[in-house]
């Protein structure tokens, strides 16, 4: 079998196992949603002062809240299935096109943050793997448990309070200069500048995580016997390391880093607060506030097949980094 | 005997709390196969590893030297010592299937040793890998150099090993107990196809391990290792007609093959009682504990070795000169 | 405590240990929430633990907290832990009345007041009342809110392991759809819809961070389920339950005490996230809050953040720090490799 029809069945596979779990979220957060206390007719009434019983109705009309929910489930079912996740009455839009404007945000600052982490924590890593027992080994593993032990949203505060406010060399929120009208390098600079600090934030926890997994990952290998083969090659310490070691040492790395799309995701949530950055957490997190339940509804999908889809992604790089294991 | 290309004088090897190498002295021709025999925990294993300075830490060369064709490799730099390993001394390991690395391909593999030493490029190392695993009477080379190791059988493992090892065409060649782990069956192809590999090569062949039943056929000297010191070394002949070491004695009728056919039908085979780990930490002779004919001065100092021709001892109950002596008396 | 080595024994041999087959799709997916980082990388390495077999050997050890004491960095942590236990129980007799109402002038900063040795908030609070007050509430949402997860996750845990089958099936089809959903998002979901108070953010947390001890509990279980000592006690007639809870489930104890103790720091990091998005009980401080609050003053008065966030991560580091020792001194062979 070829190595492209073993990932097209591999693919397949997991689609048809994940559409019934998706089933299964999707009906608990649709009842779950419905058991919260107010909706958003109530919260938009209370902001707007005007709480006749004839607006209310009017409202909940408009949004579709006043038939029975088994009603509404069905309703809610029949948009999906035309590839609609209804109608944010609160940012007058389709949820899907909300979505899309924040989705880029959101994956944007993950993806640099896991990059940071995965970068920034198998470099720790593997110093500390390299020096074991020794001063630096001591001194990053007592770092790390610090990065491990410090809540993102918190060191994201104290880095505006250092680099913006102290310093003034990083901006302390948004994605971008607001009005500014920058082009070529400025403006990219403009984007890298905002993107730093809250990438840092969020990945601060999982530098510490891949740091320590790297080390005992490395010390493991570094005791195979397949790197005293290459020892008797006549390899350099550093080609060993870097050709034999980290690569064995690197798989469950891997491993974990696509199962922790998850948890970044609810890291986004804070740190995108608290940066004012316009992405899917933020939006989760004022969609909650706003009881507006079909954005949240939808972002709770939507991450809940972006997390699947890390997973399937990350069995894929498994079998890619490791050739005994067979595509499932 | 041929022009010397090891020479190895009193090498000595200690971890904090043993010496796993006493007083080592051997040395190996060009073209020769010396087997080194000895149960686990000899020190044989340390000693391959000490002639390529991979002693893992915290062992390490303390005493002796390791003369390698004209140069002293104990006083080698690291980096020198780097263009030693694989390039001129080359070496296999018991476990093919945990020597070789998992998630890279055999040619790569292969291909490393070459690349690294002659700096070919990837194209030419992968050729040569090719090249290699015909040699090494893979079948169906073109296809097997893409291969993970864990596609191929123990058998097949090793010979890959062996490939990697003669890659640069080195002039000694260590291998250490490199038929363990394999079949019977399979075992004697590798054997012969690392003699094969030594004639055409005409490289040294260090064969280090506790089988004392393929010495006979492949080994061109043998030194038996007991404990951490050299116990005898002779001749193939010498040591498995007439053993002369208490301990050589042991391993022959613990060995069936050598027992003679007859012999070995008759009488159950014979173990030597008590363990290698007793001897650490005694003065004497360290086969005492375990030896059936121990006097008292046995106990009292290591015995040297003494020598009658090329077949060499280290027991106070043989003196080859005296004996010799004795001999030429009563003829 | 029966003597079961004799019965069992040949029993036992007959049956091949199983292995903790993986679920579909998954060698180590140790879920993890925000609450179980590192804590889904200790139960891997936990997972191919030898566990002492044939007689069963209750864990009771007196050792370890001694063992703990010994390890320098776990006694840091273990006294860091003290004093935030003893801070939050004194809290109400050195700061009595409610943290929450206004105690002087505003924005003191710290060390300028004795009164106030932290300073005082924009509205004039005292800032140590507040940290101590806090303290009761960071614990008590810490301790309960790991000790609710511990509790689902070692029943699902132990029924699906021990059970296996169809019912093992299902409960691995469960942890997994409770480890698709993105945990803090479905935190703070349950928060905001029950309205945030101490119970709800209890159990909210405790909802979401049940997965990781499970799966760590099912696979201790799976390995020990045919072991000598549970087949002897299922041949002298022990009820499932007895088996389950005082056979096996002291053998699998160690990684189930590792995982609590990053537990606690992992419900602790994600309180002090939710209070400081607002999602806290109005009516009691805690650190998070706090954060929230000065974030707003963040420019002027940056202690105010800053205070409240050094108690938590000394907090959860002490936590880390025992955690790791509590790793090092239950798995030895795994501490010797290190």
């Amino acid at each position: 079998m070829s190595n492209g029809t073993r990932v097209l069945k591999a693919l397949r596979r997991s689609t048809l196992q994940a559409i019934p779990t998706l089933g299964v979220i999707l009906v608990l957060n649709f009842f779950l949603l419905r058991l919260a206390p107010g909706d958003a007719a109530e919260v938009m009434a209370g902001e707007q002062g005007v709480a006749t019983e004839e607006s209310m109705a009017a409202m909940r009309k408009l949004f579709g809240l006043d038939i029975p929910v088994l009603d509404q489930f069905v309703a809610y079912i029949n948009n999906l299935l035309h590839f609609s996740l209804g109608y944010s009455p609160r940012y007058g839009m389709q949820v899907e096109d909300l979505i899309a404007q924040r989705l880029p945000g959101s994956i944007l600052l993950m993806g640099v943050a896991l990059v940071f982490a995965l970068g920034i924590g198998i470099f720790i890593g593997t110093v500390m793997a390299r020096y074991v027992g020794r001063l630096p080994d001591r001194i990053l593993s007592v770092v790390s448990l610090v990065f491990y032990s410090v809540p993102g949203f918190w060191i994201g505060l104290m880095m505006v309070v250092l680099f913006s406010v102290t310093l003034g060399w990083l901006p302390s929120g948004s994605d971008q200069t607001i009005g500014a009208d920058y082009s070529g390098l400025e403006w990219l600079w403009d984007r890298v500048s905002h993107l730093i600090l809250p990438a840092l934030s969020l990945s601060l926890v999982f530098i510490a995580i891949y740091a320590r997994l790297t080390r005992a990952s490395m010390l493991e290998s570094q005791g195979q016997d397949y790197v005293r083969t290459a020892a008797a090659k006549g390899l350099s310490p550093r080609a060993i390391t870097f050709r034999h070691v980290l690569r064995n040492a690197l798989l469950p790395v891997t491993t974990m880093a696509g199962l922790h799309f998850g948890t970044l995701l609810g890291g986004a949530v804070v740190v995108e607060t608290v940066f004012s950055w316009p992405g899917l957490g933020r939006l989760a997190f004022e969609s909650i506030m706003r009881r507006d339940f079909n954005v949240l509804l939808g972002i709770l999908l939507l991450s809940s097949i972006l997390v699947m889809i890390a997973n399937v992604i990350t069995d894929l790089v498994q079998a890619w980094l490791d050739p005994r294991i067979e595509v499932r | 005997m041929a022009t010397t290309l090891l020479e190895v004088e009193n090498l000595t090897v200690r971890f904090p709390r043993l010496a796993a190498v006493q007083d080592l002295s051997f040395s190996v021709g060009v073209g020769e196969t010396l087997a080194i025999v000895g149960e686990s925990g000899s020190g044989k294993s340390i000693t391959a590893l000490a002639l390529m300075r991979l002693v893992p830490p915290p062992g390490r060369i303390t005493g002796g030297s390791i003369r390698f064709d004209g140069r002293e490799l104990t006083a080698l730099p690291d980096a020198a010592m780097r263009k030693v390993r694989g390039a001129e001394i080359a070496m296999i390991f018991q476990e093919p299937m945990t020597s070789l690395n998992p998630v890279l391909t055999i040619g790569r593999q292969i291909g490393e040793t070459v690349r690294l030493h002659e700096g070919v490029s990837r194209r030419i190392a992968r050729a040569r890998a090719i090249e290699l695993l015909d040699l090494v009477r893979i079948p169906e080379p073109h296809r097997r150099v893409d291969d993970y190791p864990h596609q191929l059988s123990g058998g097949m493992r090793q010979r890959v090993m062996i490939a990697m090892a003669v890659i640069c065409r080195p002039k000694l060649l260590i291998a250490d107990e490199p038929t363990t782990a394999l079949d019977v069956t399979i075992q004697a192809q590798v054997l012969a196809l690392l003699d094969n590999l030594r004639r055409e090569l005409s490289m040294g062949l260090l064969l280090i391990t506790h089988d004392l039943g393929i010495v006979g056929q492949w080994a061109d000297r043998v030194v038996v290792m007991y404990a951490s010191r050299k116990v005898e070394e002779g001749s193939p002949d010498a040591i498995l007609d007439a053993p002369w070491h208490p301990y050589t004695q042991g391993l022959m009728a613990a060995s069936p093959r050598h027992a003679g056919d007859l012999h070995y039908r008759r009488t159950p085979l014979v173990e030597i009682p008590g363990s290698i780990t007793s001897a650490f930490g005694e003065t004497g002779c360290p086969f005492v504990p375990r030896c059936a004919l121990a006097e008292a001065r046995c106990r009292e100092v290591v015995p040297p070795p003494l020598s009658l021709g090329d077949h060499l001892v280290a027991c106070v109950r043989h003196d080859p000169f005296k004996e010799a002596a004795d001999v030429a008396l009563a003829g | 405590m029966v003597d079961t080595s004799l019965a069992g024994g040949g029993l036992a041999a007959a049956r091949p240990d199983q292995r903790p087959n993986a679920p579909v799709g998954s060698a180590d997916r140790e879920g993890s929430g925000p609450v179980l980082q590192i804590a889904s990388a200790q139960a891997a390495r936990v997972g191919g633990r030898e566990v002492p077999s044939a007689v069963a050997r209750p864990i009771a050890r007196p050792g370890t907290l001694r063992i703990l004491l010994r390890n320098p960095a776990a006694a840091v942590g273990l006294a860091i832990l003290f004093t935030v236990a003893v801070v939050a129980l004194l809290a109400p007799l050195v700061f009595p009345g409610d943290p929450l109402d206004i105690a002087g002038p505003a924005l003191l900063r710290p060390g300028t007041n004795a009164a106030f040795p932290f300073g005082t908030d924009s509205l004039g609070r005292n800032v140590a009342a507040g940290l101590a007050h806090g303290a009761r509430i960071t614990l008590t949402i810490g301790l309960a809110a790991a000790g609710l997860g511990l509790l689902i996750g070692v029943l699902v845990g132990s029924v699906a392991g021990y059970f296996g089958g169809r019912l093992d099936d299902l409960l691995v089809k469960l942890t997994e759809i409770f480890q698709t959903v993105p945990p803090f998002v479905l935190m703070i979901v349950l928060v905001a819809i029950f309205q945030p108070t101490v119970p709800t953010i209890i159990t909210a947390i405790g909802i979401v961070s049940w997965p990781g001890v499970a799966r760590v509990v099912r696979a201790e279980f799976r390995s020990l389920r045919n072991k000598d000592f549970v087949v002897a006690a299922r041949g002298l007639g022990f009820g499932h339950r007895r088996i389950i809870f005082r056979e096996i489930l002291p053998n699998a104890l160690p990684p189930i005490i590792v995982t609590a103790s990053v537990m606690v720091a992992g419900a602790i990091l994600a309180e002090s996230a939710m209070s400081f998005l607002g999602l806290s009980d109005a009516n009691a401080v805690s650190w998070g809050s706090m954060i929230g609050m000065g974030r707003e003053q963040i420019r002027t008065a940056w202690y105010l953040t800053a205070i409240p966030g050094i108690a938590i991560v000394l907090t959860v580091l002490a936590l880390n720090l025992i955690g790791d020792g509590l790793n090092d001194a239950l798995n030895p062979r795994l501490s010797r490799s290190r």
